[in-house]
């Protein structure tokens, strides 16, 4: 299969391993395949980064590991358990475990209700404590977060900026203290100036708690900067798998190596500034090329290509592509983010 | 409306025989009169354009950028607004201009291009005629001109097999193809002056490359004059020839690119550069949040409107506002401790020293300790309404008006010693 594969997984003892995980919408001819065989791990403590265009399937992927849009096929084992076996009982209490941020806070939260109530909500759903353990418990998580717990008992959502109602979403999912969070684009609506407050609050919540994590983003740089291991999206599967300073060093997918040439660096004398973007647009899901899914867009693409699907296959220590003719290193390391020079010239090296 | 050519009433130099700049806007004011009170989107902006040439228009949401875009084209409502200044297009003051005159202006010499393409095409009507109809009604074009221009228009923007795409209603057209059609429109009248309002913003990276080389190109072809607002300084990086930095509906800094990224002067501008996670960063870098969220428009503190967030400011920034100085050609800034000045660099150790929080988040002093830095709202504004240095007679008295543009700045902006001061080598 394209693109699938199972290289990329490490041990069975991760706190959690997603295997051949599929995800349909829809019926008939309009049926939608929005992942299609989608493998990873992540070890307890790690943040997994997963990145790719609008539409490849990150959001699907997601809801799916935390069972919020169960999969169609695949297992989610987390913390040994697979989690698609469980009868509601148990994949209820499952559940806590695994918390999702979203990306429009402000809509997230229930606009008529005080933000501290809304905090507690979790707790109370659940039954744990009486109501001023769970009180107290929300004003922690609250300022454990940046925000003022008396603001938060007398004001509703609107009263905060987007920012600081992405740290109280935060603090929402943090209340069952999870051991999973999946974050699906945190920053993407808020301001640069707030992205960096948030982002280093992630970090900061991870070192303190132990926290593994899953972060979805479109914005790579935002993605490196969070990022233990990154794994690359392309409509519906997975191209490449890294640490995130092998990744941008060294991408060894034709589409990791383009999307890493389409980002706008904020410094006019940057290296990926001024390459050739990437060509076409994403190909309808319902469709997909045969083969190789990156085909229709890729410069490099052969005869194999449009008949053969790619398995994702190790390159080096901790590093896995899905691609039949993956970039070559260079033989000596130039400057980061270098786009690897494939046989033949890059068409996505400055012109 | 009629397909009848429309007498034009003003008469507009062909741009290459213009003598003055393409746009000149000074002292631009665009008020609004609300419940809340008065909100300041544009507080006197300034600037000029050549033609040919980009103004990169750079800040935050809520600066005043969408504001300052229609106000340059006359295109905001009447009612409860405010407006003052000079805008000079081609020769022409637009201010003094009538609706019905603008309507000579806009789409023939000016035209806009916004973020999202699905609001400002119309949903019910077909590519085709949306492209003709502004070419017939204009340019006076009779329908097979009007629609084997549309044709052309199409291809020109790249979008394949123009001919069909011509049939499609927007809804059917994907979202980097609406903003293509978006673009042939905006240009069938071969505009002065192309004004693109977050062109590629919520665009997949891919496409928003795609995208921005495709207007730089049509623009070096038609030599037109371009205004690009964005929030992202990623994407006037490498395509302004000048930038202007909004905060608090003014240019609190404008200089050519170049000069701007490798001499900030204000503070503003070099902790945006510094909040930004860079490609060339190692992964988990710290990043330099900008502690609290820009001011309301409707109450904007006395002095410098970004004191409260400022990691230089000092108590004359509380009351005191900050006239436009200057730093070399063309690079204007308002601040009385500017980045790289021997005063602003005092101001920051002061800071520092006495650890005002801005201050603190800016230099990473507090990694680990991100949440006491973070609890914005409340410590900025109880810092603001203090002393933000522990001794006031440390606060110099007056600053020069003019800073010598060869001071080296305290930090460099470029990614080599970039936003943590630990790049590994080789990564630059
Ligand atoms: N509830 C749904 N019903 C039908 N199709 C869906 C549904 N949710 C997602 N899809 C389709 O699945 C595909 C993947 O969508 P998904 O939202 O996971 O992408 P994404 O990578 O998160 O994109 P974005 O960056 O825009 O959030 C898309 O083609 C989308 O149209
Ligand atoms: N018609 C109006 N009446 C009152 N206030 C207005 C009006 N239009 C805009 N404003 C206010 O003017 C300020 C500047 O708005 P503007 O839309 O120009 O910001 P912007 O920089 O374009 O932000 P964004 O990046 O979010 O698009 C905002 O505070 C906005 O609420
Ligand atoms: S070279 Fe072939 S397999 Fe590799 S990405 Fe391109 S099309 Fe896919
Ligand atoms: S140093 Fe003072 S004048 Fe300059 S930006 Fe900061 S607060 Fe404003
Ligand atoms: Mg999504
Ligand atoms: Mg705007």
């Amino acid at each position: 299969m394209a693109g699938s594969g199972t290289a990329q997984l490490r041990g069975d003892d991760l706190l959690l391993r997603v295997e051949h995980l599929v995800v349909e919408f829809g019926k008939g001819p309009r049926r939608v395949r929005a992942v299609s065989d989608v493998s990873f791990d992540v070890a307890a403590g790690e943040t997994l980064g997963l990145v790719g265009e609008s539409g490849c399937g990150k959001s699907t992927t997601g809801r799916a590991v935390a069972l919020v849009h169960p999969p169609d096929q695949g297992s989610v084992r987390f913390a040994g358990t697979d989690l698609t076996t469980l009868n509601q009982r148990d994949l209820r209490q499952a559940r806590t475990k695994v918390q999702m941020v979203f990306q429009d806070p402000i809509s997230s939260l229930n606009p008529r209700r005080r933000v501290l109530d809304s905090v507690m909500e979790p707790l109370s759903i659940w039954g744990i404590g009486s109501n001023e353990e769970r009180k107290a418990k929300a004003r922690q998580t609250l300022e454990s977060v940046g925000i003022n717990p008396s603001d938060a008992s007398s004001q509703r959502p609107i009263e905060f900026s987007g920012g600081q109602c992405q740290r109280i979403s935060i603090a929402r999912a943090l209340m069952l203290e999870p051991s999973l969070l999946i974050c699906d684009e945190p920053v993407s609506a808020l301001d640069v100036s707030v992205q960096a407050q948030i982002l280093n609050l992630l970090d900061d919540l991870k070192r303190e708690r132990g926290l593994t994590m899953v972060f979805i983003a479109h914005d790579l740089a935002v993605v490196k900067n969070v990022s233990d291991r990154v794994a690359v999206m392309y409509l519906g599967k997975l191209c490449e798998v890294a640490p995130p300073d092998t990744l941008y060093r060294h991408p060894a997918h034709p589409y990791t190596a383009a999307l890493l040439a389409s980002i706008p660096e904020p410094d006019p004398s940057a290296a990926t500034n001024g390459r050739a973007p990437l060509s076409g647009e994403l190909p309808s899901p319902t469709d997909p090329p045969s083969g190789c899914r990156f085909r229709t867009r890729c410069p490099y693409a052969q005869e194999k290509c449009a008949i053969e699907e790619p398995e994702m296959r190790a390159l080096g220590p901790d590093h896995f592509v899905a691609c039949h003719f993956p970039l070559a290193r260079p033989m000596v390391s130039t400057e980061a983010p270098a786009v690897a020079e494939p046989v033949g010239a890059s068409p996505f090296s400055n012109a | 409306m009629s397909p009848r050519r429309r007498r034009p009433h003003l008469v507009f130099p062909d741009a290459s025989e213009l003598e003055e700049p393409l746009l000149d806007v000074q002292d631009l004011r665009t008020y609004f009169h609300t419940a809340r009170g008065v909100v300041k989107a544009n507080d006197g902006v300034s600037f000029t354009l050549n033609r040919g040439k980009t103004l990169g228009v750079v800040g935050e949401s809520g600066s005043g950028k969408t504001v300052l875009t229609r106000s340059i084209m006359g295109l905001l409502p009447n009612i409860q607004l405010e407006r003052s200044g000079s805008v000079r297009f081609a020769g022409h003051e637009l201010t003094s201009l009538t609706a019905h005159q603008l309507r000579d202006v806009w789409g023939t010499q000016m035209a806009v291009i916004f973020q999202d393409p699905m609001t400002a095409l119309n949903p019910v009507v077909r590519v085709d005629r949306q492209l003709t109809e502004s070419l017939r009604i204009r340019l006076g074009l009779d329908r097979r001109a009007a629609h084997d221009t549309a044709i052309a228009l199409l291809g020109s923007v790249g979008i394949p097999a123009p001919e069909q795409r011509m049939r499609n209603y927007p809804h059917e057209l994907s979202g980097g193809m609406r903003q293509r059609v978006m673009i042939a429109i905006a240009l069938a009248c071969g505009p002065k002056l192309v004004l693109a309002d977050e062109p590629t913003t919520g665009l997949d990276v891919t496409l928003q490359a795609q995208i921005l080389d495709l207007l730089a190109s049509l623009q070096r072809e038609r030599s037109m004059g371009m205004i690009l607002v964005t929030h992202d300084l990623g994407v006037v990086a490498n395509r302004a020839d000048d930038i202007a930095v909004m905060y608090a509906g003014r240019i609190v800094e404008q200089a050519p690119t170049k000069d701007l990224f490798s001499h900030t002067r204000m503070p503003y501008t070099e902790a945006l550069l510094r909040s930004i996670p860079r490609l060339a960063d190692p992964s988990h870098t710290r990043l330099r949040a900008i502690p609290g969220r820009p001011p309301d428009l409707a109450s904007l503190p006395d002095g410098c409107p970004f004191a409260p967030r400022c990691p230089y400011a000092q108590d004359r920034c509380l009351t005191d506002d900050p006239p436009p100085r200057t730093a070399g050609a063309g690079h204007l800034f308002r601040c009385w401790f500017p980045v790289g000045s021997p005063e602003g660099e005092d101001a920051l150790a002061r800071n520092v020293a006495a650890g005002v929080p801005a201050a603190l988040a800016f230099t990473g002093a507090l990694a680990g300790a991100a949440i006491s830095v973070t609890t914005v709202s409340v410590t900025a504004t109880a810092v603001v309404t203090g002393s933000l240095a522990p001794d006031a007679s440390l606060v110099p008295p007056a600053v020069p008006l003019v800073v010598p543009p060869v001071v080296p700045p305290v930090v460099s902006p470029g990614p080599a010693e970039g936003a943590n001061g630990d790049a590994t080598a080789g990564e630059s």
